[in-house]
């Protein structure tokens, strides 16, 4: 409470309303509203648990969204840190006592949440390598140390979330600190050193891959291989988008998900029974939709005053055009298949909960856009 | 620091590197609407195909058999409304109280309950079990009175396979029954329409009819989930019902030959000599085919198995017997179309004849006495007839009774247990048996025994030829299109402009006129043979010869004891044969009788003749108004 007098002295509420990103706020409101009619689809077109349990967290965490966003962003600055080593120790936590579903064991029970502490590190890891990159002088940007330090910043998480295993979530993770490297300064020929170095030990890392996933991956490279194993869920995914056609077949006329030939439906495949229904117009709109999202977000950063919001906000624009991008490619058979949420729209607590925690950011940022931090 | 130059430089790096990211995102994401474009409008036909075909699946149901009715239309393979039960297991809320409760209705057994649990286990929770394949009615009516405690079961009603006459058609229509995967195999149009619980013909025409019998599958289109559990029906097919097939054969005369054989194990055939349908033709004992359709009980099927009758033998196609006297007429036109006797040629009869050292006995010990052709077929003198075969030889004989039909399949393709039999000649036996022929054995072959093979069928297609004055016919057994009328084929032969069916198989219709004689006064004369079994009235007046088929060598001792039939063990008694056609002034019908160890041909086989020959012509004018019954393409 001391550092909310502190830090907001300047605005008050209604100041602090008057200034939110409107339009911004619009699309999350839109983007809510079809994840619940998509999710009412899954569910057969009747409101069962998928859609109530959505409705609440959506609801829930769209209120603490507004909460962030009406603190002052140097509370976040401050907090950076802080925040990115308590949700280390969620996930060391997680690799001691957590639950374990299908051999992976990445959850905690929270009672009133089951918690998958890695998806909030996609968040943690912007915040703290944002903070680091605002402090760091340039001259500095390409040192040793600095490298070193923030490399540090994320291999640890992506060690722990790679023990679960959870290959899909770490890269994720990996890609929203690589790109605020990036934003901060690294020279690209190390980008391009260490992405040429990855290309060549790929084979070795590839032999330390667990079967289930070497399989996903020589799945995606053919699918008709094993069409009722492994390559079932890529297979059906391009069915069910390919039958929707321009126009769709129809809200709740889905067949392929509503004859249950979609696997993972309310999560990973979303998008699928979105497309299936909804057609290549509802799919245009649905990222379009994204699209404004992360303009809006990259706009809040080019007019916030402090590196800090700028790295935020646009390495978490990015972070969430790289979760649509690999959730697209995925199911339209792009990419391997790796368990990665679309934003917003895939049933599930944590991914919301860190997108909206993220979104309050970025809001709390547009607010103060104009405060300088030190 | 705000000001410091530093640090507008780094937001200088931060603003240029986002730009820079900027471009790329816009190149993914048009990436992305690329491949949205290529899947949903590009080849959105394709996908919807693969959509459709991963929803929707066809049931095949299985089709309705086609009816087999007789000459009159009269069905004698149906189709009836039967009652199942089937149990939808998903549907089952306690499996073991709903066994408890069936069980305890339909009187099940142990072994039926563990047959229930067995397919229980196989089948999908949603796919049924078929509990009882045939309820009685009691039992369907018990069933639907509890239905409110047997949740998950459903009385189905549905068609089978019917055979109202029972037992009197099986060797002619065999039976259907549930196919073993041979079956399915064999037959391509099975395989394409078999359908779990089909049945499928097994033996007789049911069975070389398939194709034809079987119909279409009516198909019953739904909409399935990724489980394969139908979720609605889309659309239903209506299947079309197997062609109809008409036989030639006249239930009325099959009942009655049935009749006549009761208990006793034999065989009859009855036939129009110019058209060649077989009117009746009945193998005794059969057996039931109903019991067949639902698998028979292993009781039933030892019973049947075991009985020392053979009733699943089919005797009239596949019964090989030695002819007996009945060969005498083609022996004695043999003779005759080979000049080796003339009408007037005699032989003196002794009883006996020695050839070679070998007593040749004639079944009338104290002999005939002098015997002209007509009185050796009369009373079938055998001294006369080892004379004319040692005078005419075994490979002439052979040329005439092949000629006739001795030694050919009569109905071909159509019974695929029917044999050929046999009639030997001195090619043969060097062939099969690796020895030279011995004269001997031309004297017993010119009676009718030795290595002579015949089938009652092929005795009476041989009959039916020599009655319509020596044209070769061609039996059958299914009407097909536009068939020839009985006074078509008679008028071609009269005027002598034969029809391609037929051709003539005697030099000198003389020849067969004095057999046709022989064959009248064997039946209508004094001392003739089946002179007891004559019919003086002219309406029914038939010719006839009477075959005694020795079934083992007599032995001296045996012939001394001129043992009563009744003293004579069942296995070792004579067959009875008897061929005839009639009426003798316009003949219409051949007929062959044999009645197995049933002692001598005159008093086993000829009594039947007379019972069947009334029947029979009595029902001439009916079987010709029928002929312009409605026909079915084979």
């Amino acid at each position: 409470m001391f550092q909310y007098n502190k830090l907001n002295s300047e605005l008050s509420f209604f100041q602090k309303v008057k200034k939110l990103d409107f339009i911004l706020i619009f699309c999350i409101i839109l983007l809510s509203a079809i994840s619940l009619l998509v999710m009412y689809s899954t569910d057969g077109g009747e409101i069962l648990y998928h859609t109530k349990s959505h409705f609440i967290k959506l609801l829930t965490f769209f209120s603490l969204m507004m909460v962030i966003s009406f603190f002052n962003i140097k509370l976040w600055h401050i907090t950076s840190y802080f925040i990115y080593f308590v949700i280390i120790l969620l996930l060391i936590w997680v690799s001691a006592y957590g639950i374990k579903v299908s051999g992976s064991q990445r959850w905690i029970n929270l009672y009133f949440i089951v918690l998958q502490p890695s998806e909030l590190m996609k968040i943690g890891i912007i915040l703290c390598l944002a903070k680091y990159y605002h402090r760091l002088k340039i001259e500095n940007v390409n040192s040793f140390t600095t490298i070193i330090i923030s490399l540090s910043i994320i291999i640890v998480p992506i060690i722990l979330v790679l023990s679960q295993p959870d290959l899909g979530t770490s890269i994720l993770i990996a890609l929203s600190g690589l790109i605020v490297l990036w934003l901060g300064g690294v020279k690209m020929k190390y980008f391009f050193i260490s992405l040429i170095s990855f290309l060549i030990s790929l084979p070795f890392i590839i032999s330390f891959l667990k079967p289930y996933q070497k399989m996903r991956i020589l799945t995606f490279l053919d699918p008709d291989r094993d069409p009722l194993g492994a390559g079932y869920q890529i297979i059906q995914s391009k069915i069910a988008i390919g039958s929707g056609g321009i126009t769709g077949k129809g809200f709740l006329k889905g067949t392929q998900s509503y004859l249950e030939f979609l696997p993972e439906k309310h999560t990973d495949f979303i998008f699928t029974l979105f497309s299936e229904e909804f057609g290549f117009v509802g799919s245009i709109c649905l990222l379009l939709i994204y699209s404004i999202i992360i303009v809006r977000i990259i706009r809040i950063g080019a007019i916030s005053r402090s590196n800090f919001s700028k790295l935020f906000c646009f390495g978490f624009a990015f972070a969430i055009f790289v979760y649509i991008v690999v959730n697209l490619s995925m199911v339209l058979g792009l990419l391997p298949i790796v368990g990665s949420p679309l934003p917003i729209l895939s049933f599930g607590g944590s991914s919301l909960l860190a997108t909206m925690i993220g979104f309050g950011i970025v809001l709390s940022a547009k607010i103060n856009h104009k405060q300088m931090i030190a | 620091m705000i000001n410091n130059s530093s640090g507008i430089r780094k937001t200088d790096v931060i603003n240029r590197r986002m730009f820079i990211i900027g471009a790329a995102k816009l190149i993914v994401f048009s990436g992305i609407v690329a491949r949205l474009f290529s899947l949903q409008i590009n080849d959105n036909k394709k996908y919807l195909t693969l959509s459709d075909k991963n929803r929707i699946r066809e049931w095949k149901l299985p089709p309705t058999r086609g009816e087999i009715v007789d000459y009159f239309g009269n069905i004698i393979a149906g189709n009836l409304k039967v009652y199942q039960l089937h149990i939808i297991p998903e549907q089952v809320e306690n499996f073991n109280y709903l066994l408890t409760r069936l069980k305890n209705l339909l009187q099940l057994s142990d072994r039926e309950i563990s047959n229930i649990l067995k397919s229980k286990k196989k089948l999908k929770p949603w796919e049924s079990i078929i509990v009882s394949e045939n309820l009685s009615w009691s039992q369907f009516l018990k069933i639907n009175n509890y239905l409110y405690d047997l949740v998950g079961v459903k009385p189905v009603m549905t068609i089978s396979r019917n055979y109202p006459f029972s037992d009197i058609y099986t060797h002619v229509l065999g039976y259907v029954s549930q196919p073993n995967e041979k079956d399915i195999l064999e037959n391509e149009v099975v395989q394409q329409k078999f359908v779990p619980g089909m049945k499928i013909g097994k033996l007789g025409l049911e069975k070389t009819l398939e194709n034809y019998l079987i119909g279409t599958n009516a198909i019953q289109r739904y909409e399935v989930n990724a489980y394969g559990k139908r979720i609605n029906q889309l659309e239903h097919q209506k299947g079309q019902q197997g062609s109809k097939i008409r036989l030639t054969l006249d239930t009325e005369v099959q009942k009655l030959s049935a009749k006549l054989l009761l208990d006793k194990a034999g065989s009859i055939s009855v036939m129009d000599i110019y058209t060649g349908e077989i009117i009746a033709m009945h193998s005794s004992p059969s057996y039931d085919p109903n019991s067949f359709l639902f698998g028979i009980s292993k009781d039933e099927w030892e019973l049947i198995r075991n009985n020392p009758l053979k009733p699943l033998i089919n005797k009239t196609l596949s019964g090989l017997y030695s002819p007996g006297s009945t060969i005498k007429p083609i022996v004695a036109l043999s003779a005759l179309e080979n000049n080796i006797i003339g009408p007037n040629f005699k032989v003196k009869c002794t009883g006996k004849t020695e050839l070679y050292g070998q007593t040749f006995h004639c079944w009338k010990e104290k002999g005939h006495g002098f015997m002209s052709l007509k009185n050796a077929m009369k009373q079938s003198c055998d001294t006369y007839f080892y004379e004319i075969a040692r005078l005419l030889g075994v490979d002439r004989l052979k040329i005439t009774a092949e000629k006739f039909g001795l030694g050919e399949k009569v109905l071909g393709a159509y019974f695929k247990n029917e044999k050929k039999g046999l009639f030997p000649n001195t090619f043969w036996k060097k062939n099969n048996l690796g020895k030279g022929w011995v004269l001997g054995e031309t004297l017993i072959t010119g009676i009718g025994q030795g290595y002579t093979q015949t089938t009652p069928l092929q005795l009476c297609l041989m009959t039916a030829q020599i009655a319509n004055g020596g044209y070769s016919i061609k039996p059958k057994i299914i009407v097909n299109n536009n068939p020839l009328t009985f006074n078509e084929v008679k008028k071609s032969i009269k005027e002598q402009n034969l029809l391609n069916i037929n051709t003539k198989l005697v030099k000198n219709p003389k020849n067969l006129r004095i057999i046709q004689e022989a064959m009248f006064s064997s039946t209508n004369e004094v001392r003739g043979t089946s002179y007891r079994s004559r019919i003086d009235d002219k309406k029914y007046q038939f010719a006839g010869k009477t075959g005694t088929a020795q079934v083992k060598r007599i032995s001296k001792r045996e012939r001394e004891l001129d043992l009563k039939i009744d003293q004579i063990p069942y296995n070792d008694r004579d067959h009875a044969l008897y061929i005839a056609y009639g009426p003798y002034v316009n003949p219409r019908y051949a007929l062959s009788i044999i009645v197995e160890h049933g002692g001598s041909g005159s008093k086993a086989a000829a009594p039947i003749a007379k019972e069947l020959f009334k029947l029979i012509i009595d029902r001439e004018e009916l079987r010709d108004k029928q002929s312009n019954f409605e026909e079915i393409n084979i």
